[in-house]
């Protein structure tokens, strides 16, 4: 078989616990993909013939975008007057207070227009769809944020908008559904499958194959087939490049841990990548535990999947014994989805990273912690970072300090609150 | 020489066009495709291609979307796909078939189990659409190990350059894809396809098979009198769902209408010759 690795009967740095330096990984961490877009076997560019041109393309333009000095003007520009960046970095003293330990700082995410991260890698991939002359941007949404993040971008720029989604997520959604009309999107229920995100996922894939000469497809997260789950980091990474800096303006040094939660990975992949080269501190990734990882109702492929390929890139999923993959559970949507991006499933293999799962529970009591002790309503997706954060910062000292993202606010998530209080909004 | 080679060369030799057919293993039962493939083989098809189940199968139509839905709701498995291959070679010699489908349920396989079962079995070839060569090398050295031929696909996107790296790849024949789309799309236009494949013709002397958009016995005609061979997909599974409940029904439609695409494209390469 030559000196090529056979993905399938190798054992993998995970289950023989190699570290990174034993796997022959001498490189900066921070220097990958390679140039096929691999991070390690993960990664790489499962798809369809019809798009391999249209990723070729979409590579060479953006590798082009990133020293055009206009463009990068434009995109700070908008980052800046449009986002509203940067974010604060809020030092959350009654929460550390409240848990003893470690200092805990909270990356205000939250307070970008839209009400998340997303519309960061949102304006970055509208720029590029401008550029690049596509009149037409797709986009796949679960909850719903980054489809608004998406619909608001195209209002912003002009382009004609597509929105894919679930019909189960539409009716769980309604909300952001109307706001994706008013930004004049059109939101195309998806009816195969599960009917949920992995679905319309797919269906937006469908689309650009048929539509590539015209369309750009915004992926909203860190995953898909290369360049996506590279492009999307970088444009992300605006997160962990301010925190380095007001960190550092605040307290001093660097943090010791940097946490966030996990569902594809984008807003995780963009606080930790600028501090990937420094080893001190340790990077944290939460899922979705959902019901429990024992009960198989969850969405924490990192902790508890296996290693499979979807969506166009090799990564860990859900999946059966024969390799269909499965509906997940999760009570935050914008964490339902059976696969992570390719970069924190290398990062857990070459142990440069960490990945833990919270529960629905756990995650509903950090929503209603962080609202009473700091005025602040996180969105569910966010509370599991909170959660674990809290834990985290309690078996630390007080001259420790760490990072939270708090990537959006929870108003999108109050009628899901309600209805668990039995309450009746109208 | 393989038997796909084998059957896929010798058809080009005597300006017989090539007839593939393609159905989703299990659907709507998994008793049924055993007899199908025959039953298909009889009305004159060449070359079978067989799809596995996958839950997402992110480059099908709407129609196909559902035969895999179909097949999964009684969890028709890549095993299950195997075995039945092994249950029609028992019967079937000649015939060469290929499995289609996504490389997920191959990778949890592990690639080596998959190409000795796959091959003892008797599986001649396979196409694996989210699987372009580049990402492939370690599967298809297996795969050729074991004498089954990897079978890739050209779009109408495909630069020169691609296509000859393709080609230089794909064994027994090329797949090309006639529309941009999903399979079971429509507006085939066939001079565009004309053009398309005089231009790959320029570039590789591997026998070139045409599918997407193929629904009936007119363009079948057509397009094989510009390529080796068709692939009918979507027409066939469509056939299966209108009489899902009536499976008799669905066989004896399927095969009338293989018979007519049989028949026209044997009439328009005597025109041809």
């Amino acid at each position: 078989m030559g000196d090529k690795p056979d993905y399938t009967k190798q054992p993998r740095a995970h289950q023989t616990g190699q570290s990174l330096a034993a796997n022959g990984v001498n490189e900066r961490i921070s220097s990958f993909p390679d140039d096929d877009g691999h991070f390690g076997i993960y990664g790489g560019r499962f798809v369809s013939e019809i798009l391999m041109q249209a990723l070729a393309e979409l590579k060479s333009e953006y590798e082009r975008l990133c020293h055009d000095d206009a463009f990068q003007a434009e995109l700070k520009s908008d980052l800046a007057n449009y986002v509203g960046r940067s974010s604060p970095l809020y030092y959350a003293q009654r929460l550390t207070s409240s848990s003893g330990g470690a200092k805990i700082y909270l990356k205000r995410e939250d307070l970008n227009h839209t009400g998340a991260h997303k519309i960061n890698n949102c304006i970055g991939q509208a720029l590029l769809a401008k550029y690049m002359g596509k009149p037409r941007v797709i986009a796949e949404t679960g909850a719903g944020q980054h489809g608004v993040a998406a619909a608001t971008v195209a209002a912003r720029f002009g382009l004609e908008c597509q929105v894919y989604m679930g019909s189960e997520d539409i009716e769980r959604q309604s909300l952001n559904v109307y706001r994706m009309k008013l930004l004049g999107a059109e939101v195309v229920p998806v009816t195969s499958g599960s009917r949920t995100l992995k679905d319309a996922l797919s269906e937006a894939m469908r689309d650009w194959v048929t539509n590539v000469d015209d369309t750009h497809y915004i992926i909203g997260t860190v995953a898909g087939p290369h360049p996506y789950p590279m492009l999307v980091r970088d444009f992300q990474s605006v997160i962990g490049k301010e925190t380095k800096t007001q960190f550092a303006e605040m307290h001093g040094g660097l943090p010791d841990a940097l946490v966030a939660c996990v569902g594809g990975g984008s807003n995780a992949m963009g606080l930790f990548y600028p501090f990937l080269e420094d080893r001190s501190v340790r990077l944290i990734g939460v899922e979705a535990a959902g019901l429990g990882l024992h009960t198989g109702e969850h969405a924490a492929p990192l902790s508890a999947g296996n290693v499979g390929v979807l969506h166009g890139n090799r990564t860990y999923l859900m999946q059966d014994e024969n390799g269909q993959i499965l509906d997940t559970h999760s009570v935050s949507a914008g964490l339902d989805y059976p696969g992570v991006g390719p970069e924190h499933a290398w990062l857990k293999d070459i142990k440069r990273a960490e990945y833990v799962a919270v529960t629905d529970d756990q995650a509903l009591d950090a929503f209603r912690t962080l609202n009473l002790l700091e005025g602040i309503l996180p969105a569910l997706e966010s509370a599991h970072a909170i959660a674990y954060g809290m834990e985290l910062a309690q078996s630390m000292s007080a001259e420790q300090a760490i990072v939270i993202n708090l990537s959006g606010r929870g108003d999108k998530d109050i009628p899901t609150m309600a209805k668990i209080d039995g309450i009746t909004i109208t | 020489m393989s038997r796909l080679t084998k059957k896929v060369n010798s058809n080009v030799a005597s300006n017989r066009k090539t007839l593939v057919a393609y159905v989703v293993a299990g659907d709507p039962i998994k008793e049924l495709t055993v007899k199908l493939m025959h039953a298909m083989v009889d009305a004159g098809v060449d070359v079978i291609e067989l799809g596995v189940p996958f839950s997402d199968p992110e480059a099908e139509g709407p129609v196909i979307q559902l035969a895999h839905e179909r097949a999964l709701k009684h969890q028709t498995s890549l095993k299950d796909v195997i075995s039945m291959v092994e249950q029609f070679r028992r019967k079937d010699k000649d015939t060469p078939v290929i499995l289609m489908g996504y490389l997920n349920p191959i990778e949890l396989m592990g690639y080596e189990e998959f190409s000795i079962v796959a091959s003892q079995a008797g599986v001649d070839g396979t196409i694996i659409i989210n699987l372009p060569p580049e990402e492939s090398g370690v599967l298809s050295d297996y795969l050729e190990k074991h004498d089954i031929a990897s079978v890739y696909l050209l779009a109408p996107t495909t630069t020169d350059k691609r296509a000859a790296y393709v080609t230089s790849q794909s064994r027994g024949f090329v797949y090309y894809v006639s529309l941009k789309g999903t399979t079971g799309a429509s507006n085939l236009d066939v001079n565009d396809v004309s053009e398309k494949l005089f231009r790959f013709r320029k570039i590789s002397q591997l026998p070139i098979m045409v599918g997407f958009g193929i629904k009936d016995a007119a363009t079948a005609a057509k397009i094989s009198g510009i390529a080796d061979g068709v692939v009918i997909g979507s027409a066939i599974v469509k056939l299966i769902a209108a009489h899902e409940d009536d499976l008799e029904s669905a066989t004896s439609e399927i095969v009338a209408l293989l018979s007519g695409m049989r028949a026209s494209m044997d009439e328009s390469s005597t025109v041809l010759k």
